[in-house]
């Protein structure tokens, strides 16, 4: 039954395939971070995705590609910024109505470019390192997209918790007034890292494209993935390592998915290909139902529970997806 | 550093939260600013730490002129300001908050920061771990670490906005002797406060500010009875109640703790009859609000029980307390009393509750019925958000039940003028006399000793005091709500 | 951007009345989409003007164009109409999309067990109920989600989305696969004697389009000028206002709730019976996330929902043709559809917002 299942092929795929995952997710937690939620992600991956994967086939550049899925995730966002920070539009709607528009724009300016050959960024294992036993397959026998994607985990974390510009960011997201207070511009951080954030999202875009599920061809393979990493921000209670964290057990579900596609031949695949997403919006209810007053009730009660929902809840930056009002 | 206030004025609209103050502050001086809710303190620090602008009058600092934009501005000339509720970031670190706003490196260094908290924290004798998240820590500790934060920023003039509001004597006695030490050091420092104990222990000077003007000012030594002439002078007004006799039980708080609000509600006994009105009074937010919901089950107590008519109902929810006849009036009309987008006549509509399709031309009469009686200025169609706050608090109390037991109002007359004052009261009067209790909450003392048959005096979250107005005046109560049994 | 806005915000600040600045801002939000389409038509290398007109003959051209937007029309408003319940009680039922699938798959349920009888239009009638029942109880976990475990509706609805398309890829692969092998085209197509009757010249059915007219005209009764509309109206506007006022907010959510998926099950019982005569597996068409933009379009306005639903419904059918006759992808439509979204809400805002600093 267990035929061809070997841990260091799974962790290796688990961090492949989670590469594009991670950058949308710590994307979408700076933006988070600085109170704004920026629901566009979905069509925003599949349009930079599209731009990647066209430039970089015109161009025979895969910088070129990553560049502008970069430019294009930000541009989105900047309309995200523009319409619910500067003109106090609902930023669920927003969000809501882009993430189905830039799909729909990729779908058509991209159809002409459906399943013609592209660049593929290839594998390029790490001199020495990949020599390593275990660590080296798992780790460093990858192609640079994900060597990326590691190292923006360890970089948000640091850009987050250890700079003057994080500390900010970090401020105007749980408290707007007294940022201001402070002589931060929440506005301006607002824009800036729902900018920012975009960029990170796009650049997910041209990893599905160019790496992990290259090419590009209606259904991409990437639809959906735009709402999995909204709601493992969620679930990595808007902390990049976390949220990260989330990213790799997502793409093990996926990776187990074909496992157990070989074990369980009677269930159709396409059921196994969908199921990891309802799991994981399924994990986000539980994490958020710690939140709950019963929950906290019932922790009062019991010590142990308490120092469970302690450590699982964690509240959403307390600004988050507010309007600051102005005299 | 002195700082020279002429003319100050900043309007809201129609309202002059500052009207032409004038007041200088000098260094080496804890100045005291005295006043009642309203009186227009917080408006005019605000305006000195730039977080809002002045509508016209002049600011010199050091006889150099200056208008602050923002409260960055204002900061760069040394002006500092702890809020009245600590403007901070709760879920972040002591560090992380000290560190927020100072001047840094791109990637600071924790440890100097940390160092330079501790050598602070040493001199005022303030107990902070750096590590901690400030929402695990007293409001009294969140104001210290403001106080370090501001002094590690080189600020020489210290606005405190009720620093003491809900922290402990202990806390108090460390905050007073860090902020003497700091004035004697050269700065300045700006007390605000509804308490006259704060100012009488800790100020040398006080400028005292009422509706928007400066009523007075005194040095030390103070004559209280000066001070609170300044304060709440003003002419008796005639009591307007006789005096009823009262009937049965109505409610009944027994040993009731509750959070909410600023403070809380803590170990709270009471018993309210049919015919009596209630006047609660107190600073804003010392627990009044937090009493009034849980009597109208709004907010569940932690501890105790509550009854109404002699029926425990405690932990129901607000609809079984409606069921019992209890009625409840927020004081925040349009955030919590009324439907923004529904007009009168709908308001009226989801009152009646009786068939499943609408008559609103029945409502609409309806809806004229109580406008005409409770003088209204409004049409049945109008949206309830386009009236103005005089209108819109009429409008609350039509909606009010006919043959209530208990009617639980928050600031009811708030907004409202002292001939509409007086009418309202009448109406509410006769209700009374119909055998419903009646309690509720004003920040005006002349209203409270004109119409209450009782009066409870709220201090940080505790009913202090339980009165009868023929027995007290305006002064003993204010004394009291300064929280000076 | 924000210039253009601003700069069509200012002949509304000149104080017009409401209906003549209403009419100003519709033309000014088609200008805008006007403008960027036939950006987006040249970036893609496009000749605009003669794509403009195959939308316009493609879906008003003929006879047989015009009922086919019809049969898009019809989910699309009862989709509509269902939203327009959960946005006046303040909820964004994202998973109105599962809520029409469900609907499809409770219809299907209804159709196999009923079977080609000689009480077929019954078998019809009462599978149109169940696939009513279906999206209400799909409806009802969200609502529940929401209201028991505080999720919100957005990701519960989106759990719950996921969760029903791969429920229908099971049931089409799985038990309900069409003798011999399972495909991507769909179960077995049902007998012709439980299709929803239609009149075969016109291509059209009457009993269809009755049902979502009759959907609309009750959406608004309901709405304006019963209980239940103004209970809605009052938990959406404020819900802590409306417990002083007696109602209790979690129920009349739920009830909201139940009317969406109500009626967004209709939508789906449609694309089964009246449409594809099967269950395939993109079975909701989209009509669900399509259905959010009309009603954000409409601005939540009941009579204003259908004019918009046309409107896309011709887009979508129009669009059919752009491969064909031009070798352009048909998303363009929702390209339309999304950028007219947000243009209007974007020069909504500003022309409230300049409205408001001038009173």
């Amino acid at each position: 039954m267990m035929d061809g299942f070997d841990m260091l092929l799974v962790a290796s795929a688990v961090i492949a395939g989670a590469a594009p995952l991670v950058m949308a997710t710590l994307g979408e937690t700076l933006t988070e971070r600085a109170g704004v939620v920026n629901l566009s992600l979905d069509g925003t991956i599949v349009l930079s995705a599209m731009a990647a994967f066209v430039v970089a086939s015109l161009s025979g550049s895969l910088l070129a590609g990553f560049a502008v899925s970069a430019a294009v995730g930000a541009c989105v966002a900047a309309l995200v910024a523009l319409f619910s920070v500067r003109l106090g539009m609902s930023q669920v709607a927003v969000g809501f109505v882009l993430t189905l528009m830039t799909r729909d724009l990729a779908y058509f300016l991209g159809s002409q470019y459906a399943r013609t050959e592209g660049p593929i960024s290839g594998s390029a294992p790490v001199p020495v390192l990949s020599g390593m036993p275990v660590l080296g397959q798992v780790l460093f026998n990858h192609s640079v997209p994900v060597y990326l994607s590691m190292i923006m985990v360890a970089f948000a974390w640091w850009y987050l918790y250890r700079t003057s510009w994080g500390l900010r960011l970090r401020c105007v997201g749980e408290n707007m007034e007294a940022a201001y207070a402070r002589g931060i511009d929440p506005d301006l951080v607002r824009v800036v890292y729902t900018v920012a954030g975009g960029a990170l999202v796009g650049l997910s875009g041209a990893a599905f494209s160019l790496c992990t599920k290259p090419g590009w061809g209606q259904p991409q393979g990437c639809e959906g993935s735009g709402w999995i990493a909204l709601a493992l921000v969620i679930f990595g209670a808007w902390h990049p390592v976390r949220a990260a964290l989330g990213a790799y057990l997502f793409a093990f579900l996926q990776v187990m998915s074909i496992h157990f596609q070989s074990w369980f031949p009677d269930v159709p695949a396409q059921v196994f290909q969908v199921a990891p997403f309802p799991l994981m919006i399924f994990l986000l209810a539980v994490s958020t139902l710690v939140h709950s007053e019963e929950a906290k009730m019932l922790a009062e009660r019991h010590p142990l529970l308490r120092i469970l929902t302690r450590g699982l809840a964690q509240a959403p930056p307390l600004s988050l997806g507010k309007a600051r009002s102005r005299d | 550093m002195t700082i020279a206030l002429r003319s100050i004025h900043k309007h809201y609209g129609d309202i002059r939260a500052n009207d032409g103050i004038d007041l200088v502050l000098r260094p080496s001086t804890v100045h005291g600013i005295l006043g009642e809710n309203g009186a227009g303190k917080s408006t005019l620090m605000k305006i000195l730490s730039g977080y809002v602008r002045k509508t016209s009058g002049t600011i010199l600092v050091d006889s150099e002129e200056v208008d602050f934009k923002n409260p960055a501005e204002a900061a760069s000339h040394g002006i500092g300001m702890l809020y009245q509720d600590p403007l901070d970031f709760p879920p972040l670190t002591v560090l992380e908050n000290f560190m927020a706003g100072q001047r840094m490196k791109a990637w600071p260094d924790r440890s100097l920061f940390r160092k330079r908290l501790a050598g602070l924290c040493r001199e005022m004798g303030f107990d902070l771990d750096p590590e901690t998240p400030v929402v695990r820590l007293t409001v009294g500790e969140r104001q210290q670490l403001e106080l370090a934060r501001h002094l590690a920023a080189g600020r020489r003039v210290l606005i405190l906005d009720e620093p003491t509001t809900g922290i402990s004597s202990l806390q108090k006695d460390v905050l007073f002797s860090a902020l003497r030490r700091l004035s004697s050091g050269g700065a300045t420092v700006v007390l605000v406060s509804h308490k006259l104990e704060d100012v009488e222990t800790l100020c040398d000077e006080v400028t005292v500010l009422k509706k928007g003007r400066v009523s007075g000012s005194a040095v030390r030594p103070f004559s209280t009875g000066a001070l609170l002439e300044m304060m709440f002078g003003r002419e008796p007004a005639p009591p307007l109640r006789k005096g009823h006799e009262p009937g049965a039980q109505a409610l009944f708080l027994e040993g009731v703790h509750a959070h909410g609000g600023r403070t809380g509600l803590a170990q709270c006994t009471v018993k309210v009859n049919r015919g009596e009105v209630v006047g609660l009074a107190g600073l804003e937010g010392s627990g009044q609000d937090v009493f009034l919901r849980v009597a109208a089950g709004l907010t569940r107590p932690t501890r105790g029980r509550v009854h109404v008519s002699r029926k425990d109902m405690t932990g129901r929810d607000h609809h079984a307390f409606k069921t019992m006849g209890v009625a409840f009036q927020p004081a925040a009309r349009l955030e919590e009393g009324l439907i923004a987008g529904l007009s009168v006549a709908e308001h009226c509509a989801i009152l009646e509750r009786s068939s499943f399709s609408l008559d609103l031309d029945a409502s609409a009469s309806l809806a004229q019925e109580r406008i005409q009686s409770f003088q209204v200025a409004a049409r049945p169609e109008s949206p309830v958000e386009s009236l103005s706050g005089g209108n819109q608090q009429r409008l609350l109390l039509s909606f009010l039940p006919d043959d209530p037991v208990l009617l639980l109002l928050e600031n009811p007359t708030r907004g409202l003028d002292r001939e509409s004052v007086r009418w309202v009261w009448e109406r509410l009067d006769a209700i009374a006399s119909n055998g419903a209790a009646i309690v509720f909450s004003s920040s005006e003392i002349d209203e409270i000793l004109m119409v209450s048959d009782r009066v409870l005096v709220f201090f940080e979250g505790r009913i202090i005091h339980d009165v009868r107005p023929e027995d007290t005046d305006a002064l003993m109560l204010g004394k009291a709500i300064a929280g000076r049994v | 951007m924000r210039t253009v806005f601003a700069r069509m915000g200012r002949p509304l600040e000149m104080g017009l009345k409401t209906a003549l600045a209403g009419v100003a801002e519709i033309a000014a939000s088609v200008l805008v989409v006007v403008a960027f389409t036939t950006l987006v038509l040249l970036v893609a290398g496009a000749p605009p003007l003669d794509t403009f007109a195959v939308l316009v003959k493609g879906s008003l051209g003929s006879w047989s164009k015009l009922s086919h937007v019809i049969k898009v029309w019809i989910p699309l408003t009862l989709a509509s109409c269902g939203l327009l319940f959960t946005f006046k009680a303040g909820l964004w039922n994202i998973g109105v999309e599962g809520q029409v699938m469900m609907g499809a798959v409770a219809t299907t349920l209804a159709m196999r067990m009923g079977g080609p009888s000689p009480l077929a239009g019954m078998v019809t009638a009462l599978a149109l109920v169940a696939g009513m029942a279906g999206g209400a109880l799909w409806a009802l976990c969200a609502g529940f989600l929401k209201t028991k475990a505080g999720v919100h509706e957005i990701f519960a609805g989106l759990g719950l989305n996921f969760v029903s398309q791969g429920l229908v890829l099971w049931l089409i692969f799985g038990p309900w696969k069409q003798p011999g092998i399972a495909s991507m085209s769909g179960t077995e197509t049902f007998d012709e004697r439980l299709w929803i009757p239609s009149i075969e010249a016109l291509n059209l059915s009457p009993a269809a389009l009755g049902m979502a007219v009759a959907a609309v005209i009750v959406t608004a009764y309901l709405l304006s000028s019963t209980r239940l509309g103004l209970y809605l109206r009052a938990v959406g506007g404020n819900e802590k206002a409306a417990v002083l006022f007696g109602l209790k907010p979690h129920a009349v959510m739920t009830a909201a709730m139940l009317c969406a998926g109500g009626l967004a099950g209709l939508a789906g019982a449609f694309q089964v019976s009246g449409v594809y005569h099967r269950l395939i597996p993109a079975i909701s068409s989209g009509y669900g996330y399509l259905a959010l933009l009309v009603v954000l379009l409409a601005y939540y306005n009941v009579w204003a929902a259908p004019v918009v639903a046309f409107f896309f419904a011709c887009l979508n059918t129009g669009a059919i043709q752009l491969p064909m006759l031009l070798s352009l992808d048909s998303s363009l439509s929702g390209v339309i559809q999304g950028s007219m979204v947000i243009a209007a809400l974007a020069v909504h805002s500003v022309s409230t917002r300049s409205r408001r600093s001038r009173g």
